[in-house]
């Protein structure tokens, strides 16, 4: 399979200028996330008020895969409830993940440029990476981690900071 | 490189006809000519390597050192045969102090639990470098924290060369292994190991030589080296998975308990003793990979048929052929530039991760590994999170550079 897919200039643009780029000031959720099959290393930071998402940052050194899904994630579930960023980031993993195209719903708009993911599964964590961290970051009480997920690729995890 | 050089080249070692040995070559991947550069994780195999395990499967299948009926019997002579093999590979005299194992990673943790839990007690040191694989790091590092020893570490300088002026002040009476490897899977430097042999020894202290990267690229002589034991994978020298070897000189190997135990490495078992075999049976508990190992042993003669001294040299010339190319590339870092360097390279291209470099040049059907090369100390001392290494092999030609350079320059291209 090639790469042209994935390598659009939408996930360039994100990767070279990541939006919501930082740590928020006083943040109430906070998480970070490793894979250390590729060296990937992220944290994501947010103000939560009634669960819902306020602010949301990330920072991190990543490839551009991992880079862009996390700019273009901040900017999706910024000012969104938990229960519906849940349901995002399933409809997430299901676009990169599941056996069709198909598979991700229409609120994902300009996200579905990850969906050529699928055909390059030592990718597909990178493009979750993000998705685990923020995650991790909403379950504040508990640890979480990617381990024995449905990913192809085993080894990553995330951690409550 | 000069036209006398590839002519050299060319005329001593025909590399086509070496090529065509192995049929993954001429392969295709995104409707590109496979460039295989990732023999530094698992290198290809002949077709006379393939033959024999196939051959094993279809005829002569049988469990070895148990039955009496010829099938099995054969089975234990292959067997016995490529210990022999491996023995003249590596010129042990006395083929009984070679050990079938799993693996490299298997063997060190034999090592480590077999020598280690015996002969190292709370205060005593181990000393590895920093330029390990994980798998003699880690298993050291288990064995430091349950009995109270102590990890001390050789530095390496910024061209990716051990400090042995600090190594012979580490060691000390505490010292009780020195572990290293002989060429570094990431910065390709070819360790000293004969001096480092003789520093430690020189101290009554046993040296344990990684070959993973070593035994596959140039000819190894243990009693030249004079290491106490030396370990190397099937898979790195032209041979299957799920098999490696430990060579150990006999004394430490009948002074050192068993590792695993069940059958196969027992004299006799009563529910009050068991007593056990001699070496190599001792470390051998169990079913071995039999057809892996007919596989190694076939991996061996078809090396040695070409010669290690061949191979190293065809290597080494492109080596010096590929740093040369890829030194033209902008805004490239190399991490690794000793002279004394084997064929790995280890680089990264400002502004594109290792990653994405990795799944671009796959478009152009180059392979090379992206990422910490289970070497996560050496990328903090580059402070880099993940490098890309191509790493070179017998059937690796001045074409395959010439890909990857051009595959590189279209990677940047789309980043840029």
């Amino acid at each position: 399979m090639s790469s042209k897919q994935i390598y659009q200039e939408v996930i360039l643009d994100h990767c070279k200028k990541p939006r919501n780029w930082g740590m928020v000031s006083k943040p109430t959720h906070k998480a970070e996330g490793i894979n250390p099959l590729c060296g990937d290393h992220l944290w994501v930071s947010m103000t939560v008020v009634d669960e819902t998402i306020e602010d949301i940052q990330y920072e991190g050194e990543s490839c551009a895969i991992c880079m862009a899904s996390g700019s273009m994630m901040t900017m999706k579930v910024k000012g969104k409830a938990f229960t519906d960023v849940m349901a995002l980031t399933e409809q997430f993993r299901s676009l990169t993940t599941g056996p069709s195209e198909a598979d991700g719903a229409k609120e994902l708009g300009s996200l579905t440029v990850f969906s050529g993911i699928r055909d390059l599964p030592s990718r597909v964590k990178c493009a979750m990476l993000p998705w685990h961290t923020l995650t991790a970051a909403i379950n504040s009480k508990e640890e979480a981690s990617t381990e024995g997920d449905q990913d192809p690729v085993p080894g990553s995890g995330t951690q409550k900071t | 490189m000069g036209k006398a050089m590839r002519n050299d080249t060319v005329v001593k070692y025909d590399v086509e006809r070496i090529r065509r040995d192995f049929p993954v070559l001429s392969t295709s991947v995104n409707d590109n000519p496979l460039v295989y550069l990732d023999s530094g994780a698992s290198s290809q195999m002949p077709q006379s390597v393939i033959d024999r395990i196939n051959h094993y499967h279809q005829y002569e299948h049988a469990n070895i050192h148990r039955g009496v009926y010829q099938l099995s019997e054969q089975a234990t002579t292959a067997y016995e045969e490529v210990r022999t093999t491996v023995a003249r590979f590596l010129n042990v005299p006395d083929s009984a102090e070679i050990i079938f194992t799993k693996g490299t990673t298997h063997a060190i943790n034999l090592v480590a639990h077999a020598y280690g839990r015996k002969f190292v007690r709370a205060g005593d040191e181990i000393i590895v470098s920093h330029m390990e694989h994980h798998s003699n790091i880690v298993p050291w590092q288990q064995l430091c924290e349950e009995v109270g020893a102590t990890l001390k570490v050789i530095p390496i300088s910024d061209v990716g060369e051990l400090d042995l002026e600090v190594y012979e002040g580490l060691l000390s009476e505490k010292t009780k292994m020195v572990a290293v490897t002989h060429v570094s899977n990431v910065l390709g430097t070819i360790n000293p190991i004969r001096d480092m042999v003789a520093l430690a020894h020189a101290k009554d202290i046993p040296v344990l030589v990684d070959g993973a990267q070593g035994a596959p690229h140039m000819k190894v002589d243990v009693q030249d080296l004079d290491c106490d034991f030396y370990i190397f994978s099937g898979h790195k020298v032209c041979g299957p998975t799920g098999i490696g070897v430990l060579y150990g000189k006999r004394d430490w190997l009948e002074r050192m308990d068993p590792f695993e135990g069940g059958g196969d490495m027992i004299l006799s078992v009563t529910f009050e003793k068991t007593t056990y075999a001699d070496i190599p049976a001792k470390f051998e508990a169990g079913t071995p990979p039999i057809v892996s190992a007919l596989g190694l042993g076939k991996a061996i003669d078809y090396l040695e048929s070409i010669g290690l001294d061949s191979i190293e040299l065809h290597e080494k010339v492109l080596t010096k052929y590929a740093m040369d190319a890829l030194t033209d590339i902008e805004d490239i870092t190399f991490y690794g530039t000793a002279p004394n360097k084997a064929g790995v390279i280890s680089f990264n291209i400002k502004g594109v991760h290792a990653h994405d470099i990795g799944t671009l040049l796959n478009d152009d059907g180059v392979a090379v590994r992206t990422g910490h090369h289970c070497a996560q100390p050496i990328m903090q001392r580059y402070k880099v999170p993940a490098t890309t290494r191509a790493s070179f092999y017998l059937y690796n030609t001045v074409d395959d550079v010439d890909k990857l350079v051009v595959a590189i320059r279209k990677a940047q291209k789309i980043f840029s």
